[in-house]
């Protein structure tokens, strides 16, 4: 027998509104449970100090994906074999997929869900950076209604967010705009499949009229939690790309990214392979510029 | 339901319906090896890295090490105990065999199913197809050669 097995238990709410009362009567006492690929290995480990845990995999209504003329919904309990399969997903959202791709291998995109890569708040969770580049809203729920959050104000430490513990991630909203845009994600870790990613960077941008006119990057294992590079996407805003915007990006990008030493990578390393994957995606951006 | 201690699992595992006494957060491994005696489904690295605890859940492949047991209620489970019938090999088996795809066997559990699944989603998988599909299953014997061979060259 592992961990505290004997002396846990679990709640399996069957409705949304029953697991928020649960949340509401005892906040911070039942910690969430979803596909469970995350915590049952510090659980298992006996590295968890939870015993409480609300079993989220009674509720249906949080894993649908929905598309309408505004975007894409995902709900929190959306697996990354369900963001695959999604034909929308497939034809559009190309970062999504990469990332969810380069998650663990087929049984762990089973059973790890989007929300909870999101909410568990690994810095090096895969897919945070393609929603960060994508400007992702998050709907987070409680007895006392919804609020929505921009995904860039979600986590606010290590493995911290700012979501109140009475409350759930309902679902994920992506908008309808980026058909025009170029995408870029690449994750680098030591092998292409299960490794936790020693660096990731995902990007999207606009070029109109021989400038950036829109740009987002994002990276995991660069900072406590996934997070944009806001002083690499200012160096990169109304410019054209060229060798002396793509060395001024990479600059900021030196300055900006806080990585540390730790047992799958080096800070130093992080930070030097960081900089060649912005140079990657930033000559694909020239090349595509020079045809139009 | 609040549950806290021992509590009743219903599953059908290889077809059979079951139903044991376990503890709300045993891991499904456990429940198999130890409480519905399955022990062919093997334990590696206890983190979902190794594939070696794969089994297939509601005709999904998961890794039974990271499912929780209240996660698996009602749930249909396929070992690979459920793909012999009647002391009959079945096809993927046979051309691991054939194939030498097993060496210290400890993976083969793990990787059979996986195979299984991939084959079921994806009859004819090229090379890089079954590399995708067994990314999450290691062998430290094989080099995986012959274990693609075997994918490869099944015949039903």
């Amino acid at each position: 027998m592992r961990g505290q097995v004997p002396d846990c238990a679990v709640q399996v709410p069957a409705t949304l509104q029953e697991a928020l009362e649960i949340l509401a009567r005892e906040p911070g006492r039942w910690r969430p449970l979803a596909g469970g690929t995350d915590l049952m290995v510090p659980f298992a480990a006996g590295r968890l100090a939870d015993t409480r845990f609300l079993s989220l995999q009674r509720l249906d209504a949080l894993r649908g994906i929905e598309t309408d003329a505004e975007g894409i919904t995902f709900g929190a309990l959306v697996t990354y074999t369900g963001l695959r399969q999604h034909p929308y997903v497939r034809q559009h959202l190309p970062n999504l997929v990469q990332s969810a791709r380069v998650t663990g291998a087929v049984a762990i995109q089973n059973r790890g869900t989007l929300g909870g890569n999101l909410v568990n708040g690994s810095p090096a969770a895969d897919t945070p950076p393609s929603l960060l580049a994508y400007a992702a809203q998050l709907e987070l729920t409680g007895l006392g209604g919804t609020r929505w959050v921009p995904v860039d104000a979600f986590h606010t430490g290590y493995k911290q967010n700012a979501m109140a513990s009475d409350e759930l991630l309902h679902s994920i909203h992506l908008p309808r705009r980026f058909a025009r845009h170029r995408q870029y994600l690449r994750k680098v870790g030591t092998r292409r499949a299960m490794a936790i990613s020693k660096v990731e960077l995902a990007a999207v941008a606009l070029v109109e009229g021989g400038g950036v006119s829109e740009v987002r990057v994002a990276a995991a294992s660069l900072a406590p939690f996934p997070a944009r590079l806001y002083q690499v996407e200012a160096a990169l805003l109304g410019q054209s790309i060229d060798a002396r915007t793509i060395q001024s990006a990479r600059a900021a990008l030196l300055k900006e990214a806080k990585p540390i030493d730790d047992i799958r990578s080096t800070a130093e390393y992080r930070r030097q392979v960081a900089a060649n994957l912005l140079e990657e995606f930033l000559n694909e951006l020239r090349l595509e510029g020079a045809s139009i | 339901m609040d549950t806290s201690a021992r509590m009743q699992l219903d599953l059908t595992v290889n077809g059979e319906r079951r139903s044991v006494a376990v503890y709300p957060m045993a891991r499904l491994l456990d429940v198999l090896r130890e409480d519905l005696g399955l022990p062919g489904t093997k334990e590696g690295c206890g983190e979902g890295e190794c594939g070696a605890c794969s089994v297939l859940m509601d005709g999904q492949l998961v890794n039974s090490c990271l499912v929780p047991a209240i996660q698996a209620q009602g749930a249909e489970l396929v070992t690979i105990e459920g793909l012999a019938l009647g002391g009959e090999l079945n096809p993927l088996q046979r051309a691991f065999v054939a194939c030498n795809g097993a060496q210290c066997g400890f993976c083969t559990p793990g990787m059979v199913l996986a195979s299984v699944d991939l084959l079921r989603r994806c009859p004819h998988p090229s090379e890089a197809e079954i590399r995708e599909g067994l990314a999450g299953n290691i062998c430290r014997c094989t080099g995986y050669v012959k274990i693609v061979d075997a994918v490869q060259g099944v015949r039903p």
